[in-house]
């Protein structure tokens, strides 16, 4: 009975996008048209477009550089708003400001950084994403921490937790939740920095391959970028709720707890 | 501050030692005005009594007569206006280490991401006890409270009568000259409740801890209580310090049915019914 | 008794009280300005790489007199707007097609949680070979990344009907479209108005996005011209313009949530 059941919804999940890839599959098997080319080539192109060289040379650096920059920002972002977030005096006072800063979009700094750091070369890039990353981790963290529950602040103080363990085990676990649905939003925005950030001057990279492709108009290798592109935003968005489900298993309790009540 | 026996009283608070030796918590003329866009509000305004060690005395008030201001003024938690709070001598500026305290929203003093023993043995870790010594304070804290099987849950795996018997024990474990209880059972059913009196009935005789037990139901302070400290409505002050002379066991049914309980009952339903009405002691002006 | 009863819900927006903030915060945005003024006076940061802010505000005010400003603000903020309300209209009729039925909501859960993360700068390329810098390449990439936003909260929104409320709606015999006018439509309001604030937002993004990178006329692009010809003043004042329309963008989406969820006694969370 729990098989048959865990087999319906495997089924249920896979069936869409089989009948969806195969209606891609049959559709453009007899494609001529040049942007559209057939999925069996897109599929048969793939492995010889990104061989090892090119995952070494362009996918890996640019994940990299996400990496560096995001957890830069997850760092900055945290400490920045947990202290942010703890004064009254110091939210009354930057509040607009980082209003102003969150709204500028992405991309619009890859310029801006370029004319300090260059088109070229990792550092411009990662300052690049870090700043698009930082806003929605660093705002939703003040946001966590102002909202912690005051009762629980009190039962740390009545119990003279010290400042470093209030900190560990209260203002950061307490505002984790909150951090986390920056931390989402902050990985989806690094991807499209991360992207950016190639396009211009000469440049390596996942991003800039793709954009290579289509300039030379190769096509079906650009389809094969753009999936990729598509699997890896997947890929992280996967490793993000594998984190959050047990890192944050005991808020998700805590929320049906209070429903069911 | 007015210390009346009601009539066929006997004194059973008889201090055989010198009182200002042995007093665990001695509040002097406490004073909290709250400042705020520039008008002042005057939550308490002349609290005077003093709590003997070892004993559990009940405060009970009328609605908004600053039951919880009175009780994070005497925790350290909020800053007074005016007068003092000793704790073993000692004043009280910030959260003394010889308190703990208990506070009604239980689901909200624990912390969700941790384990039952896990919010137990925070403190303790805070005050430095080995790992040893934490494990058999936890250990026998979580016995008293009866939770040994749930030591490894999460707070809100919990029911509520068990979640406040989590803050119970952290307290209990927390070992503090002074367990202040802040309404604690206002949100637990009914039998749940009996039972939690009870509770901290017995881990107050077992234990020697001194407990104040603030409270808005009048049942459970004349109950609970050796002394009942009344109080006004807002500015707070004391109208009343009733010294409970029911026998040391207690028992839901028994005590409960005897007419002195219903006597002291009806007493301090009195005091409470002026205390709606405005009234206040002798020469105090009304606010 | 209680004087300082602080609001506990999970999800209610600042807003109120912001009029006592106002000094602190004004005197924050100009220690901003004062520091953007001095730092690369005193040369600690190089003037040619961060023009002071007297010269960015008279780039601003040169660019304010002239009609190619205007037309690029006039065609980012007509990207922007179209954009959105394209991904709001399929976004929430599809969420709500698919959301009515369970079935549909199962088989499309997956294809959804699929497409969702793909990054819509992903199809830069291939918008660039269809419609080269014509709008229509930004509109795409928008509505794509948009889309979502409001889908997935239309999706929360109408999973979130009380059972109890629906079954009673059902049992005296409401018409299917007035289940959905009084039922469905009530309860999925405030999901739609976060979705149309998540996706305004976004949908800036792309769009300047897109004018940046693929030259679609607007202000993204003049960002870019500026930073070609060099000149850092008139790039940096752009800069600001598009930042005060973001601004503007989240201030008037999160007046229009207010607006709407002040009918509404339930306060909705962002994050779900």
């Amino acid at each position: 009975m729990r098989i048959r059941h865990l087999l319906l919804q495997l089924l249920k999940a896979v069936a869409l996008p089989i009948v969806l890839v195969t209606i891609w599959w049959v559709a453009s098997a007899d494609s001529t048209s040049f942007f559209w080319p057939p999925l069996s080539e897109i599929v048969k192109t793939f492995p010889e477009t990104w061989d090892w060289d090119r995952i070494q040379h362009d996918v890996l650096p640019s994940l990299a550089r996400l990496a560096i920059g995001y957890t830069i920002a997850l760092v900055v972002g945290v400490a920045l708003g947990s202290a942010i977030g703890l004064s009254r005096t110091l939210r009354a006072f930057l509040e607009p400001t980082l209003e102003f800063f969150r709204a500028i979009p992405p991309p619009i700094l890859v310029p801006v950084i370029a004319v300090f750091a260059g088109y070229t070369g990792w550092t411009g890039k990662i300052i690049t994403i870090a700043l698009g990353c930082l806003w929605p981790i660093l705002l939703n963290a003040v946001e966590g921490v102002r909202g912690l529950d005051e009762v629980l602040v009190d039962t740390a103080r009545s119990y003279r937790l010290r400042r470093r363990t209030r900190f560990a085990q209260l203002v950061l676990r307490g505002s984790s939740p909150q951090v986390a649905v920056g931390a989402r939003q902050a990985l989806s925005i690094g991807v499209i920095v991360m992207v950016i950030s190639e396009l211009f001057g000469a440049n390596r990279g996942l991003g800039a391959s793709i954009v290579q492709f289509q300039r030379s108009f190769a096509i079906p290798q650009m389809w094969t970028g753009i999936i990729l592109l598509g699997l890896i935003g997947f890929a992280l968005s996967v490793v993000f709720r594998i984190v959050e489900h047990y890192s944050l298993a005991w808020y998700r309790g805590l929320r049906q707890a209070d429903r069911g009540a | 501050m007015t210390s009346t026996q009601i009539p066929g009283a006997t004194d059973v608070t008889d201090p055989a030692t010198d009182p200002a030796t042995d007093l665990a918590l001695d509040v002097r003329g406490l004073k909290k005005v709250y400042d705020g866009q520039g008008r002042s509000v005057e939550a308490v305004r002349d609290l005077t009594f003093s709590i003997e060690r070892g004993s559990l005395v009940c405060i009970v008030g009328p609605s908004g007569a600053g039951k919880t201001t009175l009780l994070r003024c005497i925790a350290g938690l909020l800053g007074i206006t005016d007068g003092e709070v000793v704790l073993d001598g000692e004043r009280v500026t910030s959260p003394p280490a010889g308190m703990a305290v208990v506070f009604q929203e239980y689901g909200r003093s624990l912390f969700p991401w941790m384990t039952v023993r896990q919010n137990v043995e925070l403190p303790l870790k805070e005050k430095g006890l080995r790992r040893a010594e934490r494990r058999r304070l936890v250990d026998e804290a979580l016995a008293a409270v009866g939770l040994t099987d749930s030591e490894d849950a999460h707070p809100w795996q919990l029911s509520g009568g068990m979640q406040q018997r989590v803050a119970i024990a952290r307290a209990v474990a927390y070992e503090p000259t002074v367990l202040l209880m802040d309404e604690p059972f206002a949100a637990v059913d009914a039998q749940t409740r009996a039972d939690l009196e009870d509770l901290v009935r017995t881990l107050w005789k077992r234990l020697g801890v001194t407990v104040l037990f603030v409270t808005h139901d009048i049942d459970e302070a004349v109950y609970l209580g050796q002394r009942v400290l009344v109080l006004s409505n807002r500015p707070t002050v004391i109208l009343e310090d009733v010294a409970i002379d029911l026998p040391d066991e207690r028992d839901q049914l028994e005590t409960r049915s005897t007419p002195r309980f219903a006597e002291l009952r009806h007493h301090v339903y009195e005091l409470i019914q002026q205390a709606k009405r405005g009234h206040r002691p002798d020469g105090e002006a009304p606010a | 008794m209680t004087v300082a009863v602080h609001p506990t819900s999970t999800g209610a927006r600042r807003g109120t009280g912001r009029g006592r903030d106002a000094v602190p915060g004004a005197l924050g945005l100009l220690t901003v300005v004062a520091l953007w003024e001095i730092l690369p006076t005193a040369g600690v940061v190089n003037p040619e790489y961060l023009p002071p802010f007297t010269e960015v505000a008279s780039a601003l005010a040169d660019q304010l007199g002239t009609s190619t400003f205007w037309t690029a603000l006039g065609q980012t903020l007509r990207g922007w707007a179209i954009g959105l309300a394209i991904s709001m209209v399929a976004g929430i009729v599809v969420g709500m097609l698919i959301g009515s039925s369970r079935l549909a909501r199962e088989l499309t859960a997956s294809t959804i949680e699929f497409l969702r993360p793909i990054p819509s700068v992903a199809l830069i390329p291939l918008v660039v070979l269809l419609y080269g810098s014509q709008p229509k390449s930004a509109l795409v990439l928008v509505v794509y990344a948009a889309f979502w936003q409001v889908l997935v909260q239309v999706l929360y929104g109408v999973a979130d009907v009380d059972p109890v409320i629906r079954d009673t709606a059902r049992s005296y015999r409401f018409s299917r479209w007035a289940r959905f006018r009084q039922v469905v439509w009530p309860t999925a309001l405030p999901y739609v108005v976060t979705g149309f604030r998540l996706a305004a937002a976004v949908a800036l993004i792309l769009e300047i996005t897109a004018e940046l990178v693929i030259g679609v006329p607007g202000l993204g692009q003049r960002v870019g011209v500026a930073r070609s010809s060099g000149a850092t003043d008139t790039m940096y004042a752009l800069v600001v313009v598009v930042g005060l329309i973001g601004v503007a963008v989240n201030a008037s989406a999160r007046t229009v949530e207010r607006r709407v969820l002040r009918w509404h006694p339930s306060v909705r969370r962002e994050s779900a």
